[in-house]
């Protein structure tokens, strides 16, 4: 593998995770619990298509073979998509959603934080952007795990199940390939390995004050880094490439 | 529970840019301090309207009423010594 | 201390006080003594906007997974999280007026409260959402910039607000519709298909023909209302017809026709009995729109219960200490 190819699958994979959770975020639209969630939901899509615009079309230009951002979000099938499978989980109920975000976005912030140091300067650039805006996501989303999480009994409920259902998939974040050894070698990426232990240590420091159990040690998902998806990712795709797949010769 | 879904009300006030008045915007339901500043900044910044947020209960606010505006105001209308205008300054005098 | 001006004064002198200040185009403040009818129009008219804002979330809601473009998801997005936060703005400005939030909500869901018969219609294609944007908030801002200027201090702040946001969103739906007539033979068959199905309704948001009108005379006098629903309906229609006309989009109106001499537009006779049958529950989509609110309302109980519940946890905790 070429440092070109591995970077144009890096930001590929940038591209896909902000890509898939900003769709699942969009389909909150109208569904908030109260109107203030309703607006602060979309905050977050809107943040993260953003993102997505920006890496898939660097990932565009890297690949070079006349790809835009929009070729890249919208015509490609399942297994050519990079994005962890926590990304593509349905978005389930309110509590499952904050706790998927908790996970995401506190491991985003810690990414985001070291890839503002890269030698890449596009990816040094947009993840400095970034940053600012997952430190919100994380705050946010830890502030309604803690609100859920000690509330009523109900809450504890949802959220502990939550917990228990999405946890198998947080491994997959810090999944380390080729790509990932041969972009930390030249200074471009992050070792994600390095971030699991202050990860860790903020969810559990969450979970603590929301008076959540972490859970046991059990089976970790994984596949993302090869294509291998959840059944769900393909209904989030067939949905989200509609218009273009229908009708591959319009522009819009 | 209370018969009320939707959490207390927040009054939002806003400062613009730094060293400027706050001024209220409106209000956002919220249960606590956190939320409701969360909530105005993600209902009242969505075009960067603003750098620094307060949000008060609605309940702390306390206001006067409209039928004593005479009481209150009008007596400030004939005290215009407070006015620098008030004062003549003799020809020449400079930087007063 | 605090005369209460109610006791002190005799009501007619109160009146006659108000309608003084309106006519000479006073701001009147949620403390200010005002009429009840006074109170109860702005309540019915606030909060069928509130509401209009929140419902009219559903229909363009309707097509943001599926929006063709990064850009389009995103512009679709903000504009339908600005229809929240404005339905967000009036909830707030009718809560000056002492009925809160939740109550509101009940009333929509008894039905007791209306909003925009515009949104009991469908968005079958990609089109729609222009046609939404360019006609039915192109009509919502002819609307809104009169009420800029209404005698409800809180209410005339919320509208100068909406409408410096709205600016974009007729903006954004013209283009749409532009794109898809420069388009292929498909594309240009939706935003026709579109344009078919979304004007009438668009024109029937003025509401009835000012000799129909069951609540203006005081909304006038109060300066609640500035301009009636006919001369609104003109102006929209004025404006509109030539941004149809300039990218090759038919309007579906057999009878309308230039007047050279009134400077404007004659039209064709708008259909009341299905305006009728729509306020009145029978649209494609009454049904619809109204389950959807009310389940995410039900849905969504169980964390406003929760927040609250931590809230009095916390403050419990709080007393403790001290």
């Amino acid at each position: 593998m070429t440092r070109e190819e591995a970077l144009f699958k890096y930001t590929l994979r940038l591209g896909d995770n902000a890509l898939i959770l900003s769709q699942r975020l969009s389909e909150w639209c109208s569904y908030g619990p109260i109107l203030e969630e309703d607006l602060a939901m979309t905050n977050f899509a809107l943040d993260l298509i953003g993102r997505a615009q920006a890496f898939l079309g660097y990932a565009a230009q890297l690949e070079g073979i006349g790809n835009t951002e929009d070729t890249l979000a919208f015509r490609r099938s399942e297994r050519q998509y990079y994005n962890n499978q926590i990304a593509e989980l349905p978005n389930g109920d309110f509590g499952h959603t904050m706790v998927r975000q908790l996970f995401i976005s506190s491991f985003e912030q810690l990414l985001f934080s070291q890839l503002r140091n890269s030698k890449d300067e596009t990816i040094a650039a947009v993840a400095a952007k970034t940053l600012k805006e997952v430190k919100y996501h994380a705050s946010h989303a830890g502030d309604w795990v803690i609100r859920l999480g000690d509330g009523t009994d109900e809450s504890s409920r949802r959220v502990q199940q939550a917990v228990n259902a999405i946890w198998p998939y947080t491994a997959e974040q810090f999944e380390m390939d080729e790509v990932d050894s041969l972009l930390v070698a030249e200074g471009i990426a992050v070792d994600l390995q390095s971030l699991y232990a202050d990860w860790k240590n903020h969810i559990a420091a969450v979970f603590a004050e929301a008076k959540i159990a972490m859970p046991g040690e059990c089976y970790m998902q994984t596949g993302s880094r090869q294509g291998i998806h959840t059944e769900h990712l393909g209904h989030l795709l067939s949905e989200m490439q509609y218009l273009q797949r229908a009708y591959p010769d319009a522009k819009w | 529970m209370a018969t009320d879904t939707q959490l207390d009300t927040w009054e939002v006030f806003m400062q613009a840019k730094a060293g400027a008045n706050f001024i209220h915007q409106g209000s956002v339901h919220a249960s606590d301090g956190k939320m409701a500043l969360q909530n105005a900044r993600d209902t009242y910044t969505r075009r960067s309207e603003g750098t620094s947020i307060w949000v008060v209960p609605t309940t702390a606010i306390v206001a006067s009423d409209p039928a004593d505006a005479d009481m209150l105001y009008d007596p400030a209308n004939d005290k215009i010594y407070r006015l620098p205008t008030f004062y003549t300054m003799p020809e020449g005098a400079k930087q007063i | 201390m605090g005369n209460d001006q109610s006791t002190m004064v005799a009501p007619d002198e109160l009146l006659a006080r108000f309608d003084a200040r309106t006519a000479a185009g006073d701001a009147i403040e949620a403390k200010d003594w005002m009429p009840d009818a006074y109170r109860k129009h702005l309540v019915r008219q606030m909060s069928q906007h509130a509401h209009s804002e929140v419902i009219g979330m559903q229909p363009e809601g309707n097509w943001v997974t599926r929006a063709p473009s990064l850009r389009a998801k995103q512009i679709l997005l903000a504009k339908i999280q600005d229809e929240g936060g404005h339905g967000l703005y009036l909830y707030s400005a009718a809560e000056t007026l002492g009925i809160s939030r939740d109550e509101m909500i009940h009333q929509l869901h008894s039905g007791k409260a209306k909003y925009s018969n515009i949104f009991n219609y469908p968005t079958l294609n990609w089109a729609d959402i222009g046609a939404i944007g360019w006609l039915v908030d192109g009509a919502a801002i002819v609307n809104q910039v009169s009420l800029q200027r209404t005698s409800y201090g809180p209410y005339s702040r919320a509208m100068v607000r909406i409408c410096k946001e709205e600016s974009f969103h007729q903006r954004q739906g013209y283009e749409i519709m532009t794109y898809m007539m420069r388009g292929t033979a498909e594309q240009r068959e939706m935003a026709q298909d579109a344009m078919n199905r979304w004007w009438w309704p668009s024109l029937m948001m003025f509401g009835p023909h000012d000799g129909d009108s069951p609540h203006s005379a005081d909304a006038f006098k109060w300066k609640i209302k500035r301009h009636t629903n006919d001369e609104l309906r003109q102006k929209f229609i004025d404006k509109t017809v030539p941004q149809a006309e300039l990218i090759g989009l038919k309007v579906p109106d057999a009878d309308l026709k230039w007047n050279e001499e009134k400077q404007s537009y004659t039209y064709g006779k708008i259909n009341w009995d299905e305006f009728h049958r729509v306020i009145n529950g029978n649209g494609p989509c009454n049904k619809q729109r109204m389950e959807h609110h009310i389940k995410v309302h039900n849905d969504g109980a169980w964390v406003r219960e929760a927040a609250t519940a931590y809230k009095n946890k916390q403050n419990a905790q709080k007393t403790n200490l001290n």
